[in-house]
């Protein structure tokens, strides 16, 4: 609305996917709106109205975190990961590969968030039971596989060890 | 891009101090912990505030402390860092039990303990999309007139769904509260009251700093019933603490959640004690629950069946924590 005056904004550093950038940022958008539309980085989705299916999951400090749900200025000062820092030096990461491999992904818009839950499953427990990676992707819905798949795709990444 | 929210100013004091004298300079301000409550609600245009105030950068409390004695929980302190305590765990099993039931693991990565406690109440009527309460033309919790679950009152019913409320009022919890007039300590029971629309006995400059606990020994579980066990709120949810065996209990205390418009402390408990937990005692538990859990239909499930859930729960984890049996979550 044009009678409205422009949003206050801050000036934020982040740390995303390795590198450090500085953007002009509302104090009202949201973690994935600054990476989808600022960072330009669109890998993570929004599949829902706000924090029920876990399409945007990206690690904040290594720890996955809703980024719908998540306001971009208190990732001020932090580091934030994507799906897109997961391959490096254009070979895919264990994850990707197995998702690929074990058709862990159909439609693929559940996949970005599934495999940055799976990666903060893996750094924190390198070996993980069945049960302790269907729990670690409990927040994390998909309409296409029916979860077994994806399981299995962890359950082999994790095999592959890093 | 996503709907946005809209135009808020965010301040990040670094002190409860300066919070709390933020709280009084900006009259239309909210609190704001994880986020993963209201910036859900704000996303669905439920609120307007011009100054949302975040707790992330309060040192003071993102800390747990425990002694032998029991145990100081910071309200920042996250639902994750909760659940890899395992001192607190061993000590206050049914807190534990009831960290692990809260939402996803994400959520639980930014989800405090305080904004667990202060979690709005809800309603089918109420968690929709600005849109969906816009057609049916709002309800009296927010910007309407009517309820529409209880038509002809003129309360709120909405359902209080902490998880974690319960399991701390079992084990006899304290919540340390500061505002512009000092620090004060109640039970944790008097922080709520039973209207949906007014569930905290918060003061407007008033927030949550700390819940204390002693250490008491209880044997203590929690558990809840759901739509999607992967995550969800509880349709009921009971948490159970207790000293004693099955000949005779000497300490029991029974406290709800997803029933009433606040968690609620089973009264009545008392009498139980000394006595045998058999079939008569489970059937005292059962008839204490079903009269105080008062739910209406603010869920898709019916209202008889989140309160026989509740008594169900109850009996069960009374049971199986008498016989040594604590496996029930
Ligand atoms: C998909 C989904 C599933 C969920 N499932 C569950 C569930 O099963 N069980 C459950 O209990 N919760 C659930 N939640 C709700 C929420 O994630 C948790 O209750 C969480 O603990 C809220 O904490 P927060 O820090 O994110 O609160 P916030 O959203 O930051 O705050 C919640 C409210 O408390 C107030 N507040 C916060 N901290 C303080 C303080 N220190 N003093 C005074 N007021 C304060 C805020 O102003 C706000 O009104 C779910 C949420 C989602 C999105
Ligand atoms: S109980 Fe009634 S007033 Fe309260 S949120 Fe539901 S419909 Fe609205
Ligand atoms: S888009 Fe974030 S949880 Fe659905
Ligand atoms: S692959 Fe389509 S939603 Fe998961």
């Amino acid at each position: 609305m044009s009678s409205q005056p422009p949003p206050r904004k801050q000036i934020v550093r982040m740390r995303v996917n390795g590198r450090w950038r500085e953007d002009a940022v509302a104090d009202h958008a949201l973690l994935v709106d600054y990476l989808r539309e600022t960072a330009g980085l669109t890998g993570t989705k929004t599949g829902c109205d706000g924090g029920e299916c876990g399409a945007c999951a990206v690690l904040v400090d290594g720890v996955a975190v809703p980024s719908c749900i998540t306001l971009a200025a208190r990732c001020d000062g932090h580091s934030v990961e994507t799906i897109e820092g997961m391959a490096q030096g254009g070979r895919l990461h264990r994850l990707q590969k197995a998702f690929h491999e074990q058709l862990g992904a159909q439609c693929g818009f559940c996949t970005p968030g599934m495999i940055m839950a799976a990666e903060a499953l893996l750094r924190k427990n390198p070996k993980p039971t069945e049960a302790e990676i269907r729990s670690a992707l409990s927040g994390n819905l998909c309409r296409c596989t029916g979860y077994v798949k994806i399981v299995k795709a962890v359950q082999i990444a994790a095999e592959a060890g890093s | 891009m996503t709907r946005p929210i809209h135009d808020f100013r965010l301040l990040r004091p670094q002190s409860v101090d300066a919070v709390i004298e933020a709280r009084s300079m900006h009259e239309n301000s909210r609190i704001v912990a994880g986020g993963t409550d209201l910036i859900v609600n704000l996303r669905r245009g439920i609120g307007r505030p011009s100054v949302l105030i975040s707790l992330d950068g309060v040192e003071e409390i993102g800390q747990t402390f425990v002694s032998p004695d029991g145990a100081r929980i910071g309200s920042g302190v996250t639902i994750a860092a909760v659940l890899a305590d395992r001192e607190l765990a061993a000590k206050f099993p049914a807190l534990a039990a009831a960290a692990m039931t809260i939402a996803g693991p994400s959520h639980r990565n930014l989800a405090t303990v305080g904004g667990n406690l202060c979690l709005d109440t809800r309603c089918i009527y109420y968690n929709q999309s600005e849109w969906w309460r816009a057609s049916n033309g709002y309800c009296l919790k927010h910007r309407g007139e009517v309820c529409h679950v209880a038509p002809q009152g003129d309360r709120c019913h909405a359902v209080f769904s902490g998880d974690l409320a319960p399991a701390l009022l079992v084990h006899g919890a304290e919540v340390e509260l500061a505002g512009s007039g000092g620090r004060r300590r109640m039970p944790l029971a008097d922080l709520y009251r039973e209207d949906g629309r007014a569930h905290l006995t918060l003061a407007d400059d008033e927030i949550l700093v700390g819940v204390h606990l002693k250490h008491e020994s209880l044997r203590s579980g929690y558990a809840k019933v759901r739509t999607r066990k992967a995550m969800d709120f509880p349709l009921a949810g009971v948490a159970v603490a207790l000293d004693g065996n099955v000949g005779a209990l000497r300490a029991l205390r029974v406290a709800l959640t997803g029933t009433n418009s606040c968690p609620v402390l089973l009264q009545g408990t008392d009498e139980l004690l000394g006595k045998p937990v058999d079939e008569a005692l489970l059937k005292s538990i059962d008839k204490l629950v079903q009269r105080q859990a008062q739910p209406v239909r603010t869920t898709l499930a019916s209202a008889n069946y989140r309160r026989l859930a509740a008594a169900g729960l109850a009996r069960r984890l009374t049971d199986s924590l008498a016989t040594g049996n604590a496996s029930v979550s």
